[in-house]
């Protein structure tokens, strides 16, 4: 199981001047806004910031390697298939699987409804005597968790209703933790899955997963990791953790947009039907039928984001560099830092109030002003927060608010601009003349 | 002034904090009304708008005799949704709906305002002109405004295909 470091000294984390030389990296970063100040960017939960060697990677594509892959014998169709695959091979490794064990998507919400269209065809019989294993039948039960993203709800509702499947979940505690200890009794002899995340977009929590997957694993339950918050900031090693799917998107990991990774258990990729059907995804084609690649191509029809994929192979590499154990400890100095915001008065904390099993994201309301309202006396100091429902109405609905503002730290994040965000928001109640 | 504080207008922190209309009232027996849930999707911010609606004036249209509502949101939709109460409470349904026409005209002028005309008719409403360079926020500002114009529709008092058609118009203009 992935856990954060606790407390004590952290003999590993970033120093001060490599920390000052990966902010270097990140062009955006030095720009200033709303006339003139320095940007303090702490909404990297909803999208990280770039390194320039993402950016050069994806130009030096273009100008240098451009082609098809997978086709055609010339040399630059050579190449650019080899920068593709190596960038598989750099993701996959990123979180120790294997590079057949990972489908390149056009993000994590992708990747999860490919998860759940895929058990739909495995459902009306397609992919044969093998992919039965997937088949739903009403009455069977898919559980996930109210702490998830909206793209891991929305699209087990819509299996269950195509299927006649019963959706299930998870409640949360008042920290926002999700309630592993009732894993016995929300996991079921009916259950055929079991989908959650990794770490909360909202609360920033950790979630267990050892309890889930081995509870899971007795039913005979699949289990799908949605890690879009975790394997940006954590050593993430995705077979020992055990699940078998897991989803994560590149633009969170410092990688470009529109791309993403679906990762399957080899023999459960082997064993699924495709989704997206045609070119680049067959055997043999003839007028009636036809016969399909082996995974991870199976699930690729259609040209690729190639560029963005081997941008995405660029980010994997910065970040496996700079190595996972510094930036987790880095984060996780700044998730304490975050979290004195709970000692303004009038500021409540969403989520863990301790920096113990949870990461640099920090939901927070503050009393007598709107989210949005804080988020905008916040920009006004030149501060990037999120505010609204992150996408997670039902966990927001379970601690009875409609919107919270967020912020969220990730690799390049200084102290400094923690202190900032603090100062600003200490003054945000006297602006609105709330006292 | 800062742009921001050219947002929060005194006029509008005083409209958030005891907001005109707030609560919803019910209509009488036999009294013509309609009634609108306007959600934000982005931030979830919600409202239910009711109009009770008087017998026609002197040109024969209906007049908007109660406006009340409820919700939850940012300073700027509460406000907004203040100011429209008293700027619409009395009107025949064609101002109400002209009125609403002009305040989507500011909310696209990007920070600038519109014509003198404009903004008498207006009143407290041109407060929000310091909304509308924050792009972001607009759809904060008009969140009762389009809770009016559905309610109008379901009243029957306003037509929905010229509402369509307005709502149109505003989408393409910003």
């Amino acid at each position: 199981m992935t856990t954060v470091a606790r407390t004590g000294a952290q003999p590993d984390r970033l120093s001060a001047g490599e920390l000052a030389a990966v902010r270097a990296d990140f062009p955006l970063l030095g720009r200033t806004v709303r006339g003139g100040r320095p940007l303090v960017y702490l909404d990297s939960a909803a999208t990280s910031q770039k390194p320039q060697v993402v950016l050069d990677t994806e130009v030096d594509f273009y100008e240098e390697r451009n082609a098809a892959v997978h086709r055609g014998a010339h040399q630059l169709a050579e190449e650019a298939t080899e920068a593709f695959e190596d960038a598989r091979g750099d993701v996959a490794a990123f979180v120790a699987a294997r590079p057949g064990e990972i489908v390149w998507t056009s993000g994590a919400t992708a990747a999860i409804n490919l998860v759940t269209y895929a058990i739909s065809n495995a459902t009306l019989g397609r992919g044969g005597e093998a992919a039965r294993r997937f088949a739903l039948a009403p009455g069977d039960e898919i559980v996930v968790t109210e702490a998830e993203h909206h793209a891991n709800i929305v699209p087990w509702q819509e299996l269950a209703a195509r299927t006649g499947a019963v959706l299930r979940w998870f409640g949360v505690d008042d920290d926002g933790r999700i309630r592993v200890e009732d894993a016995a009794s929300v996991i079921t002899e009916r259950t055929r899955v079991v989908a959650f995340t990794h770490v909360s977009n909202v609360t920033g929590a950790v979630t267990p997963v050892e309890p889930i997957v081995s509870r899971a694993r007795e039913v005979g339950a699949l289990t799908v990791l949605d890690a879009c918050q975790s394997v940006p900031h954590l050593p993430v090693d995705l077979h020992e953790l055990g699940v078998d799917f897991a989803a994560f998107s590149a633009h969170k990991m410092l990688g470009p947009t529109g791309v993403g990774a679906l990762y399957g258990r080899r023999e459960l990729l082997e064993a699924l039907p495709p989704v997206t059907t045609g070119g680049s995804m067959i055997e043999v084609v003839t007028m009636a039928e036809s016969t399909y690649m082996a995974p991870p191509q199976r699930f690729e029809a259609g040209t690729q984001a190639v560029a963005q994929v081997v941008g995405f192979g660029a980010a994997a590499r910065y970040l496996h560099e700079l190595g996972m154990a510094g930036v987790a400890a880095h984060e996780h100095e700044l998730a304490a830092e975050l979290l004195r915001i709970g000692e303004i008065p009038g500021v409540r904390i969403i989520g863990p109030a301790e920096p113990v099993d949870r990461l640099a994201v920090v939901s927070f309301v503050v009393d007598g002003v709107h989210a949005h309202d804080v988020g905008q006396v916040l920009d006004d100091a030149g501060i990037a927060v999120r505010v609204g429902h992150h996408c997670a109405q039902p966990l927001h609905r379970r601690f009875g608010i409609a919107a919270t503002a967020r912020a969220s730290a990730s690799v390049y994040t200084t102290r400094e601009d923690v202190e900032t965000f603090r100062e600003a928001l200490a003054g945000v109640r006297a602006f609105f003349s709330v006292d | 002034m800062s742009s921001i504080e050219q947002m929060y207008q005194q006029v509008i922190l005083d409209h958030a904090k005891t907001p005109h209309g707030r609560g919803l009232v019910d209509v009488p027996d036999g009294a013509s009304s309609g009634q609108s849930h306007q959600v934000n999707p982005t931030c979830g911010d919600e409202v239910t708008l009711r109009v009770e609606l008087e017998r026609a004036g002197e040109d024969g249209a209906p007049v908007i005799g109660r406006v009340s509502w409820d919700g939850q949101g940012c300073s700027i939709s509460q406000a907004s949704l203040s100011v429209l109460t008293d700027l619409v409470t009395g009107r025949p349904v064609p101002e109400a709906e002209h009125l609403g026409e002009v305040f989507r005209d500011l909310m696209g002028s990007r920070g600038s305002g519109l014509d003198e005309t404009a903004e008498d008719e207006l009143g407290d409403a041109t407060a929000f002109t310091g909304v509308s360079r924050y792009p972001a926020r607009i759809k904060c500002a008009l969140l009762g405004w389009a809770a009016l114009r559905d309610s109008l529709v379901t009243s029957g008092a306003l037509d929905h295909t010229t509402a369509a058609r307005a709502a149109t118009t505003t989408e393409e203009n910003r």
